[in-house]
């Protein structure tokens, strides 16, 4: 199973997770003035890679804190180690 | 290459049934062609055969990195039906079922199109409730949909648990008839056996590696066998989607998830509808040979290989036992995966693109078989005319930027929750 590196409390089986999407699109950050056209591309597209992909998961069984992991999408490697991501999730 | 008759499996059965010429012959991509489709599953050998058949376009090709039948169209749990809410969806799907209902004999070749029927179980009144306006929504549609009683189930199917002991008590069902299955590789080798017979080249062993441009348009593809000069390339790639689109320089609004089923020793007929659970995800169906065929939900991150995980299929299991307590007994033969192109509304897109000659048929999610026929004609149409078809017009790229989102679950911009 795959195995994920909480950055509080270490790593566990994959089930104690809650998946949360690609982590790389950036909010715009000025959302009052946004064009249509990025706030769409924020909200619907994605690079979809086949290998690296940083990515939000939370731990719902556990300290249901939010984070950041960088995972390959083909090996299910995880390449780097998970950030603390306070104050902010998908 | 020759139909098949009665008479020619006389003959052959008198010779043994040695002497069957090649269901397929081998040819190799010749240097140009009037349009290309990329992908041999059931989407691009559907899409070919209706460009030759109903737009008398047959100096085309379809091209597969490896073999017919090898990608998703032979990994699904091979259910067919047009049970959805939205007019775009339930449209497109009714107008496959209808072509399914007559495919064997149109393709010359026995798809065992089964219309064995659909049942959705509901485990309380609110779910039955909305059930009824499912229901509703596709008899203005003119759909057949039909809601059943505990007492009905019962007697349609006598394993499932209807007890109110039961873990999930069942409390009624909607009930599409004409849905069915179909012998999912045999859709692969029929449409390409019929397309072939029309003069359509498929070829295997052949990977599109490239798309090249020129002023906005398409102009050839390259190959691992080579360049091929064309105006038009349709994808019909599935999980490939994104990186094809890619070399195009188009980004979709896509996501690849792995998508597990599994099947149990043949056992003698039990089950003669398909059934799903009302609760979890969960869909079971026995086959023609005996075997019980079931599936849930995706594995749920981002993924790229057709190795997954138990825990998805452990889950799918336990709904099963929960209707089915006696199916404990089975023995597992064997559990699969593949990659599913998960649209961020849950929809397929079917749509031009920026890119004059460029047809994108992508996104199917965990839905794709059923709409098989449909899409052949709808992008063979769309490819033929350069205009978008009306069953298509919903299902354009551009909905993610006008609005018009069509998500017959409504979970938002998170494909891994879609069904
Ligand atoms: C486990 C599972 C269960 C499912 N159950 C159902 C179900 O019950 N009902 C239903 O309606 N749908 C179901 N689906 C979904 C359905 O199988 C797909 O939506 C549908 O088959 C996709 O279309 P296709 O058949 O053309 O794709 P595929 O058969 O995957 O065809 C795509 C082809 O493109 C080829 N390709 C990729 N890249 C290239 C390249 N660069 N060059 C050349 N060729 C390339 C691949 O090798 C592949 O053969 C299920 C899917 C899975 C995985
Ligand atoms: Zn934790």
């Amino acid at each position: 199973m795959l195995r994920i590196p909480c950055p509080y409390c270490g790593e566990r089986d994959r089930t104690e997770f809650t998946y949360g999407g690609d982590a790389s699109v950036q909010r715009p950050a000025d959302t009052a003035h946004v064009s249509d056209k990025a706030w769409d591309n924020y909200l619907y597209f994605r690079d979809n890679p086949a290998g690296e992909h940083r990515e939000y998961w939370q731990h719902n069984l556990g300290c249901r804190q939010w984070f950041t992991l960088v995972r390959n999408t083909v090996t299910n490697e995880v390449l780097k180690e998970s950030a603390a991501n306070p104050g902010s999730g998908p | 290459m020759k139909n098949y008759s009665i008479w020619s499996l006389f003959r052959n059965a008198f010779s043994g049934h040695r002497s069957w010429p090649q269901a397929l012959p081998d040819v190799a991509p010749q240097e140009q062609y009037d349009a290309v489709i990329v992908g041999g599953g059931g989407h691009g050998l559907a899409t070919a055969y209706y460009l030759a058949k109903n737009h008398g376009i047959t100096h085309i090709a379809v091209l597969e990195k490896s073999w017919l039948g090898g990608g998703n169209v032979a990994r699904n749990t091979t259910i067919v039906r047009s049970n959805y809410f939205h007019d775009a969806r339930g449209r497109l799907t009714e107008q496959a079922l209808k072509l399914w209902e007559n495919l064997s004999r149109e393709l010359n070749f026995n798809v065992m199109f089964s219309p064995r029927g659909i049942l959705n179980l509901a485990h309380s009144t609110a779910q039955l409730d909305d059930y009824a306006r499912l229901g509703n929504a596709m008899a203005v549609r003119g759909v057949d949909a039909e809601l059943l009683t505990v007492g009905q189930i019962k007697a349609l199917v006598p394993y499932l648990d209807t007890s109110p002991e039961a873990r999930f008590p069942i409390t009624g069902g909607l009930m599409q008839r004409r849905a069915g299955t179909a012998r999912h590789d045999a859709v692969a080798w029929g449409y390409g056996r019929a397309a072939a017979l029309r003069g359509v080249d498929i070829v295997q062993n052949c990977e599109v590696t490239s798309i090249v441009r020129q002023g906005g348009k398409v102009i050839a593809i390259d190959t691992t066998r080579g360049r091929i000069r064309t105006p038009k390339v349709g994808i019909c790639v599935a999980g490939a989607s994104s990186r094809m689109a890619e070399l195009a320089e188009i980004r979709l609004p896509l996501e690849n998830h792995l998508l597990q089923a599994c099947v149990t020793e043949p056992v003698k007929p039990i089950l003669n509808t398909i059934v799903t659970h009302g609760l979890f995800n969960f869909y079971i169906s026995q086959t023609d040979k005996g075997e019980l065929v079931m599936g849930g939900d995706i594995d749920g991150y981002n993924r790229y290989s057709t190795f997954g995980e138990l825990p998805p299929l452990e889950a799918a299991i336990r709904a099963c036992l929960s209707l089915f307590p006696s199916f404990s007994r089975l023995r597992l033969m064997r559990t699969w995966g593949g990659v599913v192109d998960m649209s961020m509304d849950g929809s397929p897109i079917l749509s031009k693109t920026s890119l004059d000659g460029f047809y994108i048929n992508a996104g199917w999610c965990y839905g794709g078989f059923k709409a098989t026929p449909a899409v052949g004609q709808v992008l063979a149409q769309m490819m033929a005319t350069d205009e978008t078809p009306e069953l298509a017009a919903p299902f354009v790229l551009d909905r993610f930027h006008s609005g018009h989102i069509i998500a017959e679950e409504g979970k938002g911009p998170k494909p891994w929750l879609y069904h």
